[in-house]
């Protein structure tokens, strides 16, 4: 028996002993998940209990390593254990942007202190993140962000206003792009920093979306002062660290929404959106009845198989060895796209029942429908807008003269 | 048939937008949403717009109307589309206004007609049952003969602008089974009558709808528009010609929302120059400025070509222009807000801006009355394949 077998039964029999029963089936998202921080309320004790086993275990962040609070695993392992979670229908103990943004940067970035002091906080949900980079006045041009640095002595004192920090109204601490020096160009004078949200000066208000209520916020910085201990790689080299950050964000909405949610919404034989159509717009002879609905659903389904198809394509490519290109910008496109045709789908299949805010006369997945609806047109603005994603591939990847 | 405004036209059309600019800025929609408003709109203001004529502006001179037609109400209608305007327009006067007109007796049309057309009364109809989609025919309620009149049990949604109404004008089966054209009656049910209630739906555009419930209320004949078991003829030119309302609606909001777009374009300024200047987004705008001129032209012919049809049937080639008029329509404003939306970039998501309320309503417009898919398939079949 391989070493991965071996790994493979110990881990189902650790979860089997280790995982709450009551939690099996419960999804780990944005509402059911477990985010962590100070003020985190737990709605079940057994997500506690579930947490604190996984944290003790290294295996709330599997493959980072077991000094900063990690599980060490190789990536086969963690896949591994990824796949045996799933089998037991497990959600994963904890979520969020520490262990999906900030951990990493740290891991490649951050100082030994830093990588001490935050990783293993992360790592048992002690610390929640939120993250500070775009501003009014700087979204797709991210680099001519404003928020000043201004140094005084040991520290930086730091005054502007960020947007669209989800959740910053719960988080601990923030990790946000700052302009330390104005004179040179534009991506050089920017510093990545760790801002504890409790320093005097630290404001938040929210942000309502057309969708309704949402996680962001505004969050404003008046003469906050931030230790120079707390910059990330050198001061002035912010943007790389960004950078870098900016991919794994953009990887994550595109798996967010292409493929997984299709898989997660696949329900009944036929799948998710052939069922709704059928059950709202009648069938004959075990056919959409509607032939042009029929033909839309297909090409939808088509599409996202294809989009699915070509994601994986290149995931297998990866594991073969092969360099990943600038795919992700590709994927971030397409699967945001595709998300809005799937609401855009829906919402023509409920019809007048699709028209509801609240209240009587509404079924409550309805009402979902609409709000979800119109919140999927941010995914092609939110993690950089469609266009730029276009930019991008029009230059890196087909070289196009600028 | 001329696809150009006359001078009359020209005047009243500046005399609506610049009245709906002054009076009616989205700011005022949006103080109504905020406040969780009842009614959804100003009874105040839906009576200075009724004083400036424009609820009488397509009914006949003997009615107490200006004795114009539909060209000249959706001037009107476009610039309260500009602005998000709620009144109830498109419930009050091109549904039950225009059911009235079609179809009142002397003695209901007398009762009814100079409220409506002074603006001190509302009177809804009722077109939509739940899981009917677009089939107009597809009714439930029904109508039992109880002594000299009727008795009507069932449940309306999505009943337009029915919030604080006088009447609601109710399709209802007086034979066959839902889905028939055969045996639908259309009848005036008074709000305030034992067995009626309303209650208030808070929709994704926030104008004025109701569930309309009926419990055994009972009906004289009197109550009656057109003839009984052939409301099926009657519900239908009603809704071809509030449809043209509907889409002049439309056509303001679509032109606004991309207005405010191109204004957008040309103030926001990203890696130092005014995003406009990209030519990517230029040519988007391009083809938004395209799909809205197209759309003005099929609602202008649709609004002359029904009125060329007075108040009889409308012919299957009036209706295809209907029907043109709707998907285009309903095409161009989804798409003329979904693109506000992206290029304003995240501001446009936010509440705080106005662009988000346009699309809100383009979606309730497309899925009113039909929409693109449905008017393509109604197009084919009136040309009969
Ligand atoms: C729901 C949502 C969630 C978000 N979450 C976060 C978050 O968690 N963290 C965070 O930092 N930010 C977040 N954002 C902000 C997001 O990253 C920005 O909105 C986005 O980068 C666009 O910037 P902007 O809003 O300033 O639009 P602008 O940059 O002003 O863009 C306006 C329009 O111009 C286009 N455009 C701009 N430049 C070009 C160009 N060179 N060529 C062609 N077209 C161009 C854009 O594509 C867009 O259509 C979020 C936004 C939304 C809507």
């Amino acid at each position: 028996m391989s070493d991965l077998e071996a790994f493979r039964r110990e881990t189902r029999a650790w979860l089997e002993a280790n995982a709450p029963k009551s939690l099996a089936g419960i999804p780990s998202n944005d509402i059911e998940g477990v985010w962590g921080g100070k003020k985190w309320v737990f709605d079940h004790p057994d997500k506690k209990l579930w947490l604190e086993r996984m944290a003790e275990k290294g295996w709330t962040a599997p493959t980072w390593p077991v000094e900063y609070g990690g599980g060490g695993l190789s990536s086969a392992e963690a896949k591994i254990l990824a796949q045996e979670m799933k089998a037991l229908r497990l959600p994963a103990p904890l979520i969020g942007f520490g262990l999906t943004m900030i951990g990493p940067t740290l891991l490649r970035f951050g100082n030994e202190a830093q990588k001490q002091e935050h990783l293993p906080k992360i790592c048992r949900g002690e610390i929640r993140w939120c993250q500070g980079y775009s501003e009014p006045g700087s979204g797709s041009d991210l680099a001519s962000l404003q928020t000043k640095a201004v140094r005084d002595g040991d520290h930086f004192v730091i005054n502007g206003t960020k947007v669209w920090t989800s959740y910053a109204d719960e988080a601990d601490w923030i990790f946000a792009l700052v302009r330390n020096d104005a004179s040179g160009k534009k991506q050089e004078g920017i510093t990545f920093i760790l801002i504890d949200m409790d320093d005097p000066g630290v404001s938040v208000s929210p942000i309502l979306l057309i969708s309704g209520k949402s996680p962001f916020c505004e969050t404003h910085f008046k003469d906050v002062r931030v230790p120079v201990t707390n910059v990330v790689h050198e001061i002035g080299a912010g943007w790389t660290v960004a950078k870098a950050l900016l991919g794994h964000e953009r990887t994550m909405i595109a798996d967010t929404f292409g493929v997984a949610s299709t898989k997660a919404r696949a329900r009944g034989a036929r799948g998710f959106l052939p069922e709704l159509a059928a059950s709202r717009t009648g069938e004959q002879d075990g056919r959409l009845a509607d032939a042009v609905l029929r033909d839309q659903v297909a090409a939808f389904e088509m599409e996202s198989r294809a989009f699915a198809l070509t994601v994986q394509r290149t995931k297998d490519a990866a594991r073969a060895g092969h360099q990943p290109g600038s795919e992700s910008s590709m994927f971030k496109i397409y699967g945001t796209e595709l998300n809005q045709r799937r609401y855009e789908l829906m919402v023509r299949i409920l019809g007048p029942d699709a028209l509801g805010w609240e209240g009587p006369g509404f079924d409550e997945t309805d009402l979902e429908t609409t709000r979800d609806w119109l919140r999927s047109r941010g995914n092609t603005i939110e993690g950089g807008t469609s266009e730029v994603q276009l930019n991008i591939i029009a230059k890196h990847v087909l070289g196009l003269p600028a | 048939m001329e696809l150009v405004l006359n001078e009359d036209q020209e005047l009243i059309a500046k005399t609506a937008l610049d009245f709906v600019a002054e009076h009616s800025p989205v700011s005022r929609f949006r103080a109504l949403r905020d406040a969780d408003d009842r009614l959804g709109y100003s009874q105040a203001l839906y009576r200075e717009m009724a004083e400036l004529g424009w609820t009488g502006i397509a009914f006949a001179e003997e009615e107490g109307g200006a004795g114009m037609g539909l060209a000249e109400l959706a001037l009107v209608v476009e610039a309260l589309g500009r602005k998000l305007a709620p009144e109830p327009f498109l419930g009050g006067i091109a549904m039950g206004g225009t059911a009235l007109s079609l179809g009142a007796s002397p003695a209901l049309r007398s009762a009814w007609l100079p409220g409506v057309i002074d603006g001190s009364k509302v009177v809804a109809l009722a077109h939509q049952e739940a899981g009917a989609r677009y089939d107009l025919c597809a009714v439930k309620t029904r109508a039992e003969a109880a002594g000299d009149g009727f008795r009507l049990t069932g449940e309306k949604t999505g009943v337009l602008d029915a919030v604080g109404a006088d009447a609601v004008i109710v399709p209802a089966r007086t034979a066959g089974q839902p889905g028939d054209r055969a045996g639908l009656t259309l009848f005036l049910v008074e709000t305030d009558r034992p067995g009626v209630s309303l209650e208030r739906q808070v929709r994704v555009d926030h104008r004025n709808a109701a569930i309309l419930r009926l419990d055994g209320v009972a009906c004289g004949a009197a109550a009656v528009l057109g003839q009984p078991g052939e409301g099926a003829d009657l519900l239908e030119a009603v809704i071809d010609r509030a449809t043209v309302v509907l889409c002049a609606e439309m056509l303001g909001g679509m032109s606004e929302a991309f207005d405010l777009t191109v204004d957008y374009l040309k103030t926001r300024e990203q890696f130092g120059v005014p995003i406009g200047s990209f030519q990517a987004l230029q040519h988007r705008a391009a083809r938004v400025y395209m799909e809205v001129e197209l759309a003005r032209s099929a609602v202008m012919a649709a609004a002359r070509a029904v009125d060329a049809a007075g108040a009889g049937p409308l012919d299957a080639d009036v209706r295809k222009l209907v029907s043109l008029a709707k998907a285009r329509c309903s095409d161009a404003y989804v798409l003329a807000t979904n693109e506000g939306v992206q290029l304003f970039g995240g501001v446009g998501m936010t509440d705080e801006y106005d662009i988000g309320f346009y699309m809100k309503r383009a979606r309730a417009a497309e899925l009113t009355f039909g929409d693109a898919a449905f008017h393509r398939d109604r197009w084919a079949m009136l040309g009969r394949y």
